[in-house]
């Protein structure tokens, strides 16, 4: 549903039905909402059927780079005499994402149930939950849930009186945006600082204590269970436009518009039926200008260009985009677009793990011109110099935290360049200045 | 940090010292002893390394103390097998550990871009303005308030997310700061 909004119509609420209702969260309720069935049919079956099924489904990764999941879980080899890991990614901090948060908050008991399927589905014993450490209250709720499953025989020693051993724990992180890649959050479980590590080696291979590891994202867990529930057939049946793109997903929605909140709808929605109707559209009196559909690190879209996209992998790349985390933030006209990108390139800035020359020196060189621009000092050669960075952060880096941060700067330079060269020739900003541009 | 003209500025301004951030060896009492021994060794059983238990047990430390003095760190490495230098490379790797006493509530603002157009600058203005804190990263004179910016808080939907210790608030709004901080009075 549209969290913290009454459901809409032209929503299809498979993992989000039970948000905002706080009685769905014990595992007695959801045990009587068919909770753990899932988990059931999974151990009765092998690790390959389920790899099997999940791959059938045409499920893909939630987190951001989509990677089809069933692929993912196939690199792993159960029987090899390795401890195998399981790491769910719930260190959701892509700004403009707060999806994992809800899931966490209202079904708790479903990622329980997502990650001990996962770990028996990659021959794993342990899953660790990975929850960044600004997450409060979802920490405690999965903590609770984990406390509840263990008492009541559904993961530990005997699973489901089974004789296999399913270990869930939760992992709280202490703030730092680079550990949701995963590298770096297999080296912040082990006790290290969160550097993102050379692959490869690949997880699978050598992944948390280096042995095989798959991670993966709160939501592709969770629909995982509902997948085996459903059958493949089902899943890969909610598609309204490329069948590369299956099942739903969860849209949070931030920034200058009506109704912002969590959003669930089928993989090729409309994005221009989705932000106008569902979302209510921008404030009154103000139209959109902007939008980024996929959290911080994706290119911004201009209005025209959102509103002819299909909502799906493929769809968003279409649009010069990407789906990403599904973080929509929104602009509306009233924004000043070298102040909003200016503050994006501070956010990567401050978040870079400082390890890679490119991007410890090229956030905060990136950031230090915006605010010159957004502050009335830019230079004429101030965007070359801009995009010159850009390309040098790159592809060039161990992770794509820098690559994440010359995104918006170059994306915001082509499609409003008006608006950096009116208040570099004006030396303040003028909406109206800038329009007209 | 290595650029302090980006870094040095808004919310990463450098903390008030207050005068009893140098606690002696001598007067510091062991964190990891009784019921916070025991949490510790149960958190072990959960990892097949002992470092691996390093972020849960500065957790311990600042539930307990507030923040991680230097003494604390030596105790962890010392729990976990690891050197105080170790310990230290990661405390300050991650923000929310404090190395220094903060205020009696501690105040965290997110101000990035999707709180930043729903007015969070006006949030963090009306912050210091009636706590008295004067700047970002001080604690106000009374020990009762530091005010922080945050990079997104992962509730960007519900603008401005503030978190006051560990307690999360939404929708917080410039108007309502007054109200709010009287309720933690």
């Amino acid at each position: 549903m549209g969290y913290p909004h009454k459901p809409h119509p032209r929503e299809t609420t498979v993992l989000s039905q039970d948000f905002g209702d706080a009685d769905a969260r014990s595992l007695d309720s959801y045990r009587r909402q068919g909770g753990y069935r899932a988990l059931e049919i999974a151990l009765g079956m092998t690790p390959a059927q389920i790899v099997d099924i999940v791959k059938e489904s045409g499920l893909r990764g939630r987190g951001g780079a989509g990677f089809p999941t069933g692929m993912k879980w196939s690199f792993m080899k159960p029987g090899d005499g390795k401890p195998h890991y399981l790491c769910c990614n719930a260190d959701e901090s892509e700004p403009g994402t707060f999806k994992d948060r809800e899931i966490m908050r209202w079904t708790p008991h479903a990622l329980v149930e997502g990650c001990a399927i996962g770990a028996y589905g990659i021959g794993a014993e342990t899953a660790y939950i990975y929850i960044r450490g600004e997450f409060t209250e979802p920490i405690a709720r999965m903590e609770q849930a984990v406390r509840e499953a263990y008492a009541a025989g559904i993961i530990g020693a005997n699973a489901m009186g089974t004789g296999k051993r399913i270990d869930v724990h939760i992992h709280r992180g202490a703030g730092a945006y680079i550990c949701g890649e995963e590298t770096a959050l297999m080296n912040s479980l082990e006790g290290r600082r969160g550097n993102p590590r050379i692959k490869p080696p690949f997880p699978a291979v050598s992944g948390l204590f280096g042995q095989p590891t798959t991670i993966n994202n709160v939501e592709t867990l969770v629909a995982v269970n509902h997948i085996l529930v459903n059958g493949a057939a089902w899943y890969k049946g909610m598609c309204l436009s490329n069948p590369k793109s299956t099942g739903t997903k969860l849209y949070s929605v931030c920034g200058n518009v009506q109704r912002p909140g969590n959003y669930e709808v089928v993989m090729g929605f409309p994005f221009k039926e989705f932000l106008y109707d569902l979302c209510g559209g921008p404030q009154a009196g103000r139209r959109f200008k902007a939008i980024i559909p996929g959290g911080a690190s994706v290119p911004i879209q201009t209005l025209e260009e959102a509103e002819a996209t299909l909502m799906d992998y493929e769809g968003f790349v279409a649009g010069g985009t990407m789906l990403g985390s599904g973080g929509v933030i929104v602009f509306d006209d009233q924004q000043n677009m070298v102040k909003q990108i200016a503050r994006l390139a501070r956010f990567f800035a401050h978040e870079s793990c400082s390890q890679c020359t490119q991007c410890r020196e090229g956030t905060a060189w990136t950031t230090k011109i915006l605010e010159r621009i957004r502050d009335g000092d830019g230079t004429s050669e101030d965007l070359d110099t801009l995009l010159e960075i850009a390309e040098n952060m790159t592809g060039k880096t161990i992770c794509v935290l820098s690559d994440s941060c010359a995104v918006p700067v170059v994306s915001g330079i082509k499609k409003f360049r008006n608006e950096f060269e009116a208040l570099i020739k004006h030396r303040r900003y003028h909406p109206v200045t800038a329009a007209v541009a | 940090m290595s650029h302090p003209t980006v870094h040095g500025s808004g919310g990463m301004a450098a903390p008030d010292h207050a005068s009893h951030s140098h606690e002696s060896a001598e007067d510091y009492r062991p964190v990891f002893v009784g019921p916070r021994r025991a949490e510790l060794d149960e958190l072990l059983t959960h990892y097949p390394t002992k470092m691996a238990a390093l972020l849960p047990a500065l957790w311990i430390v600042q539930n307990e103390r507030g923040w991680v003095s230097e003494n604390a760190m030596a105790e962890v490495a010392q729990a976990l097998e690891l050197t105080p230098a170790y310990v230290k490379g990661v405390v300050t790797f991650y923000t929310m550990y404090h190395q220094h006493p903060v205020g009696k509530y501690f105040i965290q603002v997110c101000t990035t871009s999707p709180c930043g157009v729903c007015g969070a600058e006006d949030v963090v203005n009306a912050l210091l303005k009636h706590t008295k804190c004067g700047d970002l990263g001080l604690t106000s004179t009374d020990g009762r308030f530091t005010v922080i910016e945050v990079e997104c808080l992962g509730a960007c939907g519900f603008a401005t997310p503030i978190m006051v210790n560990d307690e999360f608030i939404e929708s917080v709004t410039a108007d309502g700061v007054p109200d709010l901080l009287a309720r933690l009075k």
